[in-house]
């Protein structure tokens, strides 16, 4: 089951909105093994697309070397798609290199740029496969912290 | 010329869990090789065909070689290669 904070939800949901009709993308690191996304952080979407998302190599790195000082790893990684479901894509799972995370997708199929739900789900994708899990959406940070 | 090659996650079956390993060379072609020679299999991981993988980045002192000049990129002794892999997907 993925945990995330309500603030941490609402800003990958406004990240995906703001940038539709092209995907969003982006990270919520927290502290390694620890299982919880604290820390979130938007991304530039290099490939600039409605059908595909990449993190700049340079900024890539310095994501990495970041989280690297900081002893932390990334828990979700987030990415939206714009005219689909928010199932992972063929290219999602045969991309997904990081088998400790949370792959979240959010669909803004439905609203685009507007107010309205969206579809949010998580999956963990390992070795090509794909497993659905429940996202419980908690208040506040302490709560993640204190229920983890 | 001795470097320390950074290993991601997902590698780490092929150095047994190590973060960070040596690696011998003049260039990064050379530097993977001498990887594959210590951790089996890993270089098939890296390359295909003669290039690096679309979907693998790697940077010699923070630059990435694709504007260094690849797999020719030459290393000097102390520098520290990282690999990671691209976070990247889509719809389709």
């Amino acid at each position: 089951m993925l945990r995330i904070d309500q603030e941490t939800y609402d800003a990958i949901v406004a990240h995906a909105k703001r940038d539709h009709p092209d995907e969003a993308c982006g990270v919520v690191a927290g502290p390694e093994g620890s299982d919880r996304p604290e820390r979130f952080i938007a991304m530039v979407n290099a490939a600039g697309s409605p059908t595909f998302y990449e993190f700049d190599p340079t900024d890539l790195l310095k994501l990495y070397r970041e989280m690297d000082d900081r002893d932390e790893e990334p828990v979700v990684i987030y990415h939206s798609h714009t005219a689909t479901e928010a199932y992972p894509s063929r290219t999602d799972i045969g991309l997904a290199m990081e088998p400790h995370a949370h792959y979240v997708l959010v669909s803004t199929r439905e609203h685009g740029n507007s107010d309205g739900p969206v579809e949010f789900r998580s999956y963990r994708i390992v070795d090509g496969d794909v497993t659905e899990e429940d996202v419980s959406v908690v208040a506040s940070l302490e709560d993640l912290r204190s229920q983890g | 010329m001795a470097v320390e090659v950074r290993i991601p996650t997902i590698l780490r079956t092929y150095t047994g869990g190590e973060k960070a390993v040596p690696g011998q060379g003049a260039t990064l072609s050379e530097v993977i090789e001498n990887l594959e020679a210590s951790h089996p299999g890993i270089k098939e991981r890296l390359i295909e065909g003669a290039d690096l993988r679309r979907f693998v980045n790697v940077y010699v002192n923070d630059e990435d070689v694709r504007f260094t000049g690849g797999l020719g990129t030459s290393v000097s002794d102390g520098d520290q290669v990282v690999v990671l892999p691209a976070v990247a997907g889509g719809a389709r």
